[in-house]
């Protein structure tokens, strides 16, 4: 029993230690699809709480009702085979909880698969996020820019980010933005996030690729849309352009600081996209999507004449 | 010298020269010391050669607990390495090797021989068999087992562990990244105890189905024995499929296919997709073994039958099938879009329906019953709460939205640890010390026993609990380390120190078994927890035709039926029995197949060749052998019989 009373008093320690701490980042989001998922999550553990309350409290009900020193020498325990009524119960409940969570699921599914709620009307920014052992190369295409290590976004606009790897599957995770999403050498995928406001976030690889995995973070910053095409004018009037040479330098392994370059490697060193790239994702999205696939498989048969 | 450079560790450490040396010392010692007690032929005779389920039970039992000790040297070591930020006691390379072989022991070798333990030991007395249906091959799957752990563990002293996960996904594991031969360890050691594992399940599949005693149908089977079976319909259905993924990831490394290469018609999702196409089954192949030990547990010291067997078993057979059309939520994140990813979800959760009656069933089954606390209900009664808040953090990871946010995260880390360990490792531990006294003829100590399920909990709690916490602050797993900023470290301390106690927790029941091996008294009879099935029934040791008259069943429970309402069990009068013949051809085999392994790890081509040749000639041997086993005499089992009765 003092066993158990030290377990309890360690549980709730570990409580008080946490309700002093500053929040969790994964439940203070500063952008919608963030805060699709940490909704998602809070609801999830009140909902599991319930049931954890009721199995516990049933088991300690069984465990201090029945024990054998609290019962006579004679007491023989009854043959109870089953109950239809009891046990339709003990289905029928977790079944409506299921459908429940189930439901919850699949409506979030298509949040975060698509440009995140409130922010449909805006032209989406898009940047080509890609990993190499151990960094990660933010292109951005419409500006001509590419950084490495560090990418700054515009808040209060919807962002694509399209990823993909030079190396092992790696996982493009800014906590406080949005869950994850795989990097992988032979196909890009689609992230859609935005940033409530201005700020300084973190950003890291989630998924193991080797050597450096622990150290594979970049910074984000969001800023104003203003500040942002200020910071776009000052790195094409500062940067230097990248070279192929230079790009091919930069995907040795190892770790590098942030860097900043005019033009992106896209122009000679193209994504791996193919028109079927989370196909079903665009479909729900976007409105004249036939347009944008035609356009990628016509770039995927120029890639075809690279290889 | 080129020839030997392979065999060079790259990362060797001082900690990895004091393996060697201790590997070393130890084998020199068990050698030196087989030989001065003159055991080698009592060794051969007994051990290596024996095709009797009960040994062969306890051969597994033996490798799963240094297994056991293997992976929590590493689970260790990890957690040391993290309990303070920025800390320099592992360097990445090796924490990533260690974890990589911590996720491969703790499943294959440590948590699958264990469940083989109970398959072995326990199917056949419950059913009321002598052995298996095939006791040769039985054999042969417990070397195989054997040698693939063998060749596994030697990996660290030996050309380097695999660094890749135990997940192994491509093209982090192909030769590009992985430049060691450590992932060819993996793919060639698992292989050679995965063709063990599967050949177990064909032969438990036909047991069951083949040599029940008279008059047990299946659904009066007890519980344990329907999980087993269900357990390795699993395998059949699923390891044919990782035996295919290592044989290409195989080819992928040693002759250069592109299965899994970017490009070229290769594809690394083909890898993440496949392996959990046999990983998402394996873990049922796991539980479901756990959860039908429990029912046996806790029917047992509730004094009670098992509440709702049909729909224990019914409950078993949907888990059983969703199983297989789960297997996309490990990789939520992968981009197969909203559609797919609503899919796995609604699958994934649907598992928590089954799951779910199977709790309520055990709590219904405590309910009016008369409950003892003895060490394996105790074991059990900790499961419960903690695998109940497992399970609920699964349902959280099964909402595909919300796991781009938990996945590669140690608040994953702590969900299926949260699983697998109240529920796998308390089940076997528990059975441990259900089946001890049946196996060794003497209990385990009571009072230690419940001492180590307390630690182990308390343990458990602080280890695993932060790591939820963690998790969603951002801590990824598999990071070697962290900075001070982050805020990981207090709770990373506490999880240290969580380790630390299941540690000691681990200790202290090697120290019961020493204990008890010294104290414990001898004359516990063949029912000492007067239980309810037909392994009790028989005497304690369990002769070697395990019954002298086959048993005559009626219902789930025959032994307590026997006990309580007069049905007689044991009709009839002795006749000669049918046992088949020992075989070194087994072992011999599967020595050969660990040179096979050995040589295609480190591409010694003329070897391979040979011992692939040796390996072919056993299998001819064996076909133009002329076996029929060998008959027990009257005599001899009346003379066993009056023997075993007089020892009660």
């Amino acid at each position: 029993m003092k066993l158990k009373w030290a377990l309890l008093a360690m549980i709730f320690t570990v409580a008080a230690v946490l309700s002093g701490c500053e929040p969790l980042l994964v439940l203070d989001p500063k952008g919608p699809q963030a805060k699709v998922q940490a909704d998602d999550i809070m609801l999830s553990i009140w909902i599991m709480s319930g049931i954890v309350i009721v199995v516990f409290a049933i088991l300690v009900f069984v465990l201090v009702k029945y024990r054998a020193s609290k019962q006579s020498a004679d007491y023989e325990p009854p043959h109870i085979e089953g109950n239809m009524f009891v046990e339709a119960i003990c289905i029928g409940v977790p079944i409506i909880i299921v459908i429940f969570l189930s439901v919850m699921s699949v409506k979030s599914n298509y949040e975060v698969e698509a440009t995140p709620k409130g922010y449909e009307g805006q032209e989406p920014l898009v940047i080509y996020a890609s990993s190499s052992n151990w960094k990660w190369h933010f292109s951005y295409p419409e500006e001509g820019i590419e950084t490495v290590n560090y990418v700054n976004i515009p808040a209060n606009r919807p962002l694509e980010f399209k990823l993909y790897s030079f190396g092992p599957i790696t996982s493009f995770w800014i906590p406080q933005l949005g869950g994850q999403k795989y990097a992988m050498g032979d196909m890009v995928t689609t992230l859609h996030l935005a940033a409530y406001e201005p700020g300084e976030l973190m950003g890291r690889n989630a998924n193991f690729s080797g050597e450096g995995f622990a150290e594979n973070t970049f910074d984000v910053e969001a800023m104003s849309q203003a500040d942002f095409d200020k910071w776009v004018k000052e790195v094409h009037d500062t940067a230097k352009p990248l070279t192929e040479e230079k790009f091919n330098d930069l995907l040795e392994p190892g770790h590098l600081g942030r860097s900043t370059y005019t033009g992106t490697h896209l122009e000679f060193s193209p994504a791996p996209e193919h028109h079927h790239d989370s196909a079903d994702s665009d479909k729900v999205s976007e409105e004249g999507n036939h347009h944008h696939e035609s356009s990628d498989s016509l770039k995927e048969e120029d890639h075809s004449h690279h290889h | 010298m080129d020839f030997f450079d392979r065999f060079a560790v790259p990362h060797p450490s001082f900690l990895i020269y004091a393996s060697m040396v201790a590997i070393g010392l130890t084998v020199i010692a068990v050698l030196v010391g087989i030989t001065y007690f003159k055991k080698w032929d009592y060794l051969w005779r007994e051990w290596l050669t024996t095709v009797d389920h009960k040994r062969i039970g306890i051969m597994y039992l033996i490798s799963a607990l240094l297994m056991l000790f293997r992976g929590g040297v590493d689970a260790i070591m990890l957690r040391a390495q993290l309990a303070i930020p920025d800390n320099k006691l592992l360097e990445s390379q090796h924490y990533n090797e260690v974890f990589s072989t911590h996720g491969v022991v703790m499943i294959l070798f440590m948590a699958m021989p264990f469940i083989m333990f109970f398959f072995n030991f326990v199917v056949p007395l419950q059913i009321g068999a002598r052995d298996v249906a095939f006791p040769r091959l039985n054999a042969i799957s417990f070397w195989l087992f054997f040698m693939g752990a063998m060749l596994f563990n030697i990996s660290f002293v030996i050309g380097g562990s695999p660094d890749a996960g135990w997940t192994s996904y491509f093209p982090l594991a192909g030769n590009d990244f992985s430049t060691s031969v450590g992932s060819n360890y993996y793919m060639i050691a698992i292989q050679i105890a995965g063709i063990g594992t599967l050949m177990t399940g064909i032969n438990f599949i036909t047991t069951i189905f083949k040599m029940r005693a008279p008059g047990m149908k299946l659904m009066q089977m007890p519980m344990f024995t329907w999980s087993a079976l269900i357990s390795n319909l699993i395998i059949v259905f699923a390891f044919p499929v990782l035996t295919v993924l290592l044989a290409m990831g195989t080819m992928d490394r040693l002759f250069d296919t592109k299965f899994f290469a970017i490009g070229d018609g290769g594809s690394d999702m083909l890898w993440a997709n496949l392996f959990w196409v046999w990983g998402h089954p394996e873990v049922y192949i796991l539980i479901l073994p756990a959860f039908g030990l429990f029912s046996e547990i806790i029917s047992t010291f509730a004094r009670r039958n098992l509440y709702g067997y049909k729909s224990m078993v019914a409950s078993m057979v949907v888990i059983s099938a969703f199983s297989f059309f789960v297997w996309a939520h490990h990789f939520f994140t992968m981009g197969q879009g909203a559609l797919a990813n609503s899919f796995f979800s609604i699958t994934t959760m649907a598992i928590a329906v089954p799951t779910g009656v199977k709790i309520f069933n055990w709590l219904f089954t405590l309910w009016k019953g008369k409950i003892e606390f003895t060490t394996p209900m105790l074991y059990a009664m900790h499961f419960l709460p903690l695998f109940t808040l497992g399970g609920v953090t699964g349902v959280m990871l099964a909402m595909s939205a919300a796991d781009y946010q938990y996945h590669n995260t140690m608040f994953l880390v702590a969900h299926f640890h949260n699983v697998i360990i109240p529920g796998v490792v308390y089940a076997m531990l528990g059975g441990l010390t259900y089946y001890w006294p049946k196996m060794f003829g003497f209990m385990l100590n009571e009072r230690i026993g419940k001492w180590t399920v307390w630690l182990m909990s308390i343990g458990f709690v602080l280890a695993f609990i932060p790591m939820y916490i963690t998790g969603l602050d951002g801590q990824a797993r598999r990071m070697y380390t962290y900075s001070e900023a982050t805020g990981f470290g207090p709770l990373n301390m506490v999880a240290f120190i969580g380790a630390g106690i299941m540690a000691i927790s681990f200790a202290l029941l090697v120290y019961n078994i020493y204990y008890s091996v010294r104290y414990s008294p001898r004359n516990i009879g063949n029912d000492p927890w007067n239980a309810r099935t037909l392994e009790w029934a028989t005497h304690t040791p369990v002769p070697e035709y395990n019954f002298a008259v086959m048993p005559q069943v009626k219902s789930t429970e025959a032994f307590w039926d026997a006990k309580k309402n007069g049905h007689e069990i044991f009709k009839g009068k002795i006749e000669k029995i049918h046992m088949p013949n020992s075989s070194g051809l087994p072992f011999i085999m599967s020595c050969i197949f660990f040179v096979f392994g050995f040589s295609m790890i480190f591409s010694i081509w003329p070897l391979a060749i040979i011992s692939l040749l040796g390996i072919l000639g056993c299998l001819v041997y064996r076909s133009f052998e002329k076996d029929h086993g060998h008959y027990i005499p009257v005599e001899e089992i009346e003379e066993t019989e009056t023997k075993l009765r007089g020892a009660k």
